[in-house]
């Protein structure tokens, strides 16, 4: 369970990072999903694994249970990076219409280009 | 008065003027007089104990951790810095409203003022010498929209830049040095530094720390050879050069210099280092005094003059030189403050202050003359003045000086400084005010009124009197300040006279006025030489310099960004795997302690389609189209990933977040290429995705080897789970950590939802506002469009779920506290029914239907969240925290209340708010007018559809 969790994270890191590094506004902003993916099971991660296990109290028994800490976290991890993803998509959209181009690398008068990465 | 509030008043009052201008500019000076006189009289309140030795202390503690403390003490010498600023100021104020001119926005000149004003202040009574550095940054932010205040002349400008360049970078190093000073003390309070001057001068740290703090002193107080600001500062209004070059800017440096004077002064780097640039600057200024033309110009190298003198006496190190520093400091405020506001009645009323268009004024404009002709002598050293006093004081010093072994260097220039010095007092009488009366003056000039010669007139006075009874009048002053700077010692012996018998320090007065008066009747044969001479242009070498620091930066900057975010990513992401590497190569690695679990089936097969789906997103992402549909896949086995392993809250919220999101990107996709082209190079790929694999590979193995081992240290999670219940009433823990625990986060995250989702709105504001709105009215879709855009299947299927969603939704919320849910689930839960809206029935429809904005839905959230964190400060609990009870409500069971439901209705209103706003926003692009049926499944018996239908056609 550990290894599938383990390199399912660092798959959709190196997916989001090789994204991340592509030229046009699109992949960018898929492969920072993507690694809002990885950030966020990697933080969850961090209260170890276990199945079965959610984090209810039973008010007559103790129960076992998993770190509550990190879900709360990543929890508004989850609606921030929603957060993110919209304005991103909003400022390459905005860029695009205005440019009709989305190239995200700058020349030196401002305007996009795409030249040497 | 208490010193906080003598030390706020002027920052307090600065409101005022800039508010009350449109009273009329009679009302915004007084409310900046009358600001600086409560000030002034709080001072003076505190003079009968200051004269009795007494120091007046107030303490708070603000950031003790960091040992600044806004600490205020209140001694002989802040006494008597504190009553030059704000009494001055009081004058300032007064000549300032008769002296600026309609067109000049008043409000803002006495608020800046007022700024400056109580940023001195702050200086001269701070305790805390990192509180010192906050209020002497300040004085150079504030004196800068002073001098700058001109802002359409490109002088006041340039003078204004040069200014805040100087002063600020003499403030860089003085911040760097009053640390040193810190740090060898072991305490930022100036009342413990000022007692350990044995430790501070044994320490090797000295000379570092005294370099720096000079060269803040210096910059400050224009000492050779930074002294090039202060001239150019004078394209300043004249009130500004009054009040700034007489009593206060440049008189900061001074009073460092002084205050620190007991544990700094005393070695010899302090005498060389101090006495000689003081001297030298004494002597330059005078001489490039008397040549200079323009009356504020000739006053600005002898304030450059003046303050080396002082400069120099605090660097002899010795009482008496302390003493007749002090008593120079009170002079030479007085009569040049007299003198500047003179040279600004000048100009105000003949339209030139250059010396050669003048002449013949004494009988034009008398009063200015007796006042301007007083103060004048006073600085040349005439008796009975009081320049004259002080200045014999420093010649009688300077006689007793060796510098080198040599006992004639000191007084001999001394003697020279003197001479050049009385000589350009002369000339300031002689050339402005006697001669002929002429008739090319560029107005005629007359004396102003009493609002404009009161202050000056005021300040001659006193020129008068401390000459006259000077022991009477400024003794105790003199003593009281002096014991300051010399740390409580007894003071030596000397008498505040006019008359002190034949001592060498008479002749050398004598020779000083004899050779000025002989140096004027030379001057034009002297101006011609002088203008013939080469000398090198300050200026144009500060401007060369600033230049050359310009290229260098934009190189190094343009070298590092030359525009291509795929090379930031790239370096910052290498750095950051070879700095992991680092730690992971210099630490140690423990030893597994936690078993692996056995994984299903179930969970090879989600793992299996995560992999498949990113692989092939990577492969193909250059179909957008696809690449979305493939991240949804991955969302989708990441939410049933959380639900498999116990975070059924946070599969809750990723499969609703999920379904925002991709909407959001197909809303996005429609106006963008479909295709991504291919534009790097297969070596350029392969160095990608090389990168992409080594981060992969290490944050994998990261994450393995964090879950395969225990916890070090017991974690604060098993608090939570205590609490949960017992605190905060809820059995769901992670819902309650969110609400309660730490719910000034989760307060924190709906405000920059709310945050984004408005940055959002403006931009789509922006971006239709522009030339982009008929582009987008114009645009024939790129892809084939569904035939019917508002199906009636899809349009019933939508209207019946809304209640069904919104229910599910308000269940989500209410059993959030125990059970799995709760607002961020629930509101994002409420969105999605209300987006399926306007998907099915379209923009139109829907926001006709739209009855509140969601930004007031956002922000009604926010109030809720904030309103109920703000309740608990009633039962007397901190911020948020949250109270609960049960409440038995017959038919219905037992139910339990918990004010936490009430913040999560806040987090449900700003998650709604936010989600549809984002999306409203992005959907308003697609608007055609036209465009779609305008009446999905509206029913409406009153509209005639077949005629429309006709009519359209």
């Amino acid at each position: 369970m550990e290894f599938l969790v383990a390199s399912a994270v660092g798959v959709l890191t190196a997916a989001g990072i090789y994204l991340v590094l592509r030229r046009r506004t699109f992949p960018v902003i898929l492969g920072i999903s993507l690694l809002s993916y990885a950030v966020n099971v990697f933080l969850f991660a961090t209260g170890r694994l276990m199945s079965g296990a959610p984090a209810i109290l039973n008010k007559y028994e103790e129960v076992a249970h998993a770190d509550p800490l990190p879900q709360a976290l990543v929890l508004t991890a989850i609606v921030i990076s929603f957060g993110m993803t919209a304005v991103v998509v909003m400022i390459a959209l905005g860029a695009y219409l205005s440019s009709r181009d989305d190239r995200i690398n700058l020349t030196d008068d401002g305007t996009a280009a795409g030249d040497d990465a | 008065m208490s010193l906080f509030l003598i030390a706020a008043l002027p920052f307090l009052g600065a409101v005022f003027p800039a508010l009350l201008i449109r009273a009329g500019r009679n009302t915004s000076a007084s409310a900046a007089g009358l600001t600086t006189l409560l000030a002034f009289i709080g001072l003076m309140l505190h003079a009968p104990a200051i004269f009795r030795g007494e120091v007046i202390q107030a303490q708070f503690d603000w950031l003790p951790g960091l040992g600044l403390n806004a600490n205020f003490f209140l001694d002989g010498l802040g006494f008597l810095f504190a009553s030059l600023i704000l009494g001055i100021g009081l004058l300032i104020i007064l000549y300032a409203r008769f002296y600026l001119s309609r067109e000049d926005p008043m409000g803002n000149f006495y608020t800046y003022l007022l700024l400056f004003q109580g940023a001195m202040v702050g200086i001269v009574t701070s305790d805390n010498i990192l509180l010192l550095l906050i209020f002497w940054e300040l004085t150079s932010l504030s004196s800068f929209l002073l001098i700058g205040y001109w802002k359409h002349l490109p002088e006041g400008r340039q003078g204004a830049r040069m200014a805040l360049t100087v002063t600020g970078a003499g403030g860089l190093a003085l911040i760097g040095g009053m640390l040193i000073l810190g740090n060898i003390v072991g305490s930022y309070d100036l009342t413990v530094i000022l007692q350990n001057k044995e430790m501070i001068q044994n320490s090797p740290l000295y000379l570092p720390a005294l370099l720096l703090i000079l060269l803040g002193a210096f910059t400050k107080s224009a000492q050779f050879p930074f002294h090039f600001w202060l001239p150019h500062a004078m394209a300043a209004p004249t009130p500004v050069s009054a009040y700034l070059h007489s009593a206060t800017m440049v008189k900061a440096g001074l009073f460092l210099l002084a205050r620190l004077w007991p544990v700094l002064s005393g070695t010899l780097e302090w005498f060389y280092i101090v006495a000689t640039t003081g001297l030298v600057t004494m002597v330059l200024g005078a001489v490039i005094a008397l040549f200079k033309d323009d009356l504020k110009g000739l006053l600005a190298f002898s304030t450059v003059s003046h303050l080396g003198l002082i400069t120099m006496l605090l660097g002899f190190g010795t009482k008496f030189a302390a003493v007749a520093a002090v008593f120079h400091i009170i002079n030479h405020a007085t009569f040049k403050a007299a003198l500047f506001m003179s040279a600004g009645i000048v100009d105000h009323e003949a339209h030139t202050r250059d010396i050669k268009r003048l002449g013949g004024l004494r009988f034009l404009m008398p009063i200015t003359f007796v006042i301007a002709s007083l103060a004048a002598l006073s600085m040349a050293g005439v008796p009975p003045f009081n320049g004259f006093l002080s200045k014999e004081m420093m010649l009688e010093e300077t006689a007793r000086t060796f510098w080198a072994g040599s006992p004639l260097i000191v007084p001999g220039l001394a003697v020279i400084a003197a001479i050049f010095s009385a000589a350009y007092s002369f000339r300031f009488i002689v050339h402005v005010f006697f001669g002929p009366k002429r008739q090319d003056y560029p107005a005629t000039p007359h004396d102003p009124g009493a609002g404009m010669w009161l202050a000056p007139a005021l300040l001659v006075g006193l020129v008068v009197l401390i000459g006259l009874f000077s022991a009477a009048i400024a003794g105790p002053l003199v003593a009281t300040a002096a014991t300051a700077v010399i740390n409580g010692e007894k003071l030596p012996y000397y008498s505040l006279k006019l008359w002190h018998g034949f001592t060498p320090a008479l002749y050398m007065s004598v020779v000083a006025v004899v050779g000025g008066a002989i140096l004027l009747m030379l001057h034009r044969r002297l101006d011609a030489l002088w203008a013939a001479a080469p000398r090198p242009e300050a200026k144009a070498i500060f401007e060369a310099l600033i230049d050359r620091l310009t290229r260098f930066a934009r190189f190094v900057t343009d070298g590092l960004h030359n525009g291509s975010m795929g090379r930031y990513a790239a370096v910052m992401i290498t750095f950051s795997a070879v700095l992991s590497f680092y730690a992971y190569q210099s630490g140690t690695l423990s030893v597994p302690t936690r078993e692996l679990q056995e994984a299903g089936l179930i969970p090879i097969l989600g793992w299996a389609s995560l992999l498949v789906a990113t692989g092939f997103m990577v492969a193909m992402h250059r179909n957008r189209l696809l690449a979305l549909v493939l991240i949804g896949i991955v969302g989708l086995v990441v939410s049933m990933g959380f639900n498999y392993l116990s975070a059924p809250d946070l599969a809750l919220t990723q499969i609703s977040v999920e379904v925002v999101t991709i909407i959001l990107m197909l809303l996005a996709l429609n106006f963008m290429p479909k295709e991504t082209p291919v534009e790097s190079s297969a070596g350029q790929r392969l160095r990608d995705g090389t990168i992409a694999g080594i981060a992969g590979l290490g944050v994998g193995a990261l994450i393995y080897a964090i879950m395969t081992r225990d916890f070090l240290a017991p974690t604060i999670s098993d608090f939570h789970w205590a609490n949960s219940y017992k605190g905060g009433g809820g059995t769901n823990a992670v819902n309650v950590i969110l609400v309660d625990f730490r719910g000034f986060d989760t307060f924190g995250e709906i405000i920059v939802l709310g945050i984004a989702a408005l940055v959002i709105f403006a931009l789509t504001e922006a971006v239709l506002g522009s030339r982009v709105r008929a582009y987008l009215l114009n645009r024939k879709p790129d892809l084939p469009q569904a035939g019917d855009s508002h199906p009636m299947m899809m349009v019933v299927a939508t209207r019946v779920m809304m209640p069904l969603a919104l229910m599910v939704a308000a269940y989500i919320f209410f059993r959030g506290h125990n059970l799995p849910g709760g607002g961020f689930i629930a509101g994002l839960i409420a969105a999605i029914a209300i987006i399926m809206q306007y998907m099915a029935s379209g923009f139109a429809w829907a926001s006709e239907r739209q009855r509140y904005p969601y930004h007031a839905i956002i922000g009604s959230g926010v109030l809720i969240a904030a309103a109920t964190g703000l309740g608990s400060w009633f039962s007397g609990s901190a911020f948020l925290t949250s109270d609960f009870g049960y409440i038995h409500l017959p038919p219905l069971k037992e139910f339990e209340w918990a004010t936490a439901a009430l913040f999560d209705l806040g987090v449900f209103l700003a998650v709604v708010g936010a989600v549809l706003l984002a999306l409203e926003s992005l959907a308003r692009f697609a608007w055609q007018p036209g465009g779609g049926s305008d009446h999905a499944m509206d029913i409406n018996p009153a509209r005639d559809d077949a005629a429309q239908t006709e009519s359209e056609a």
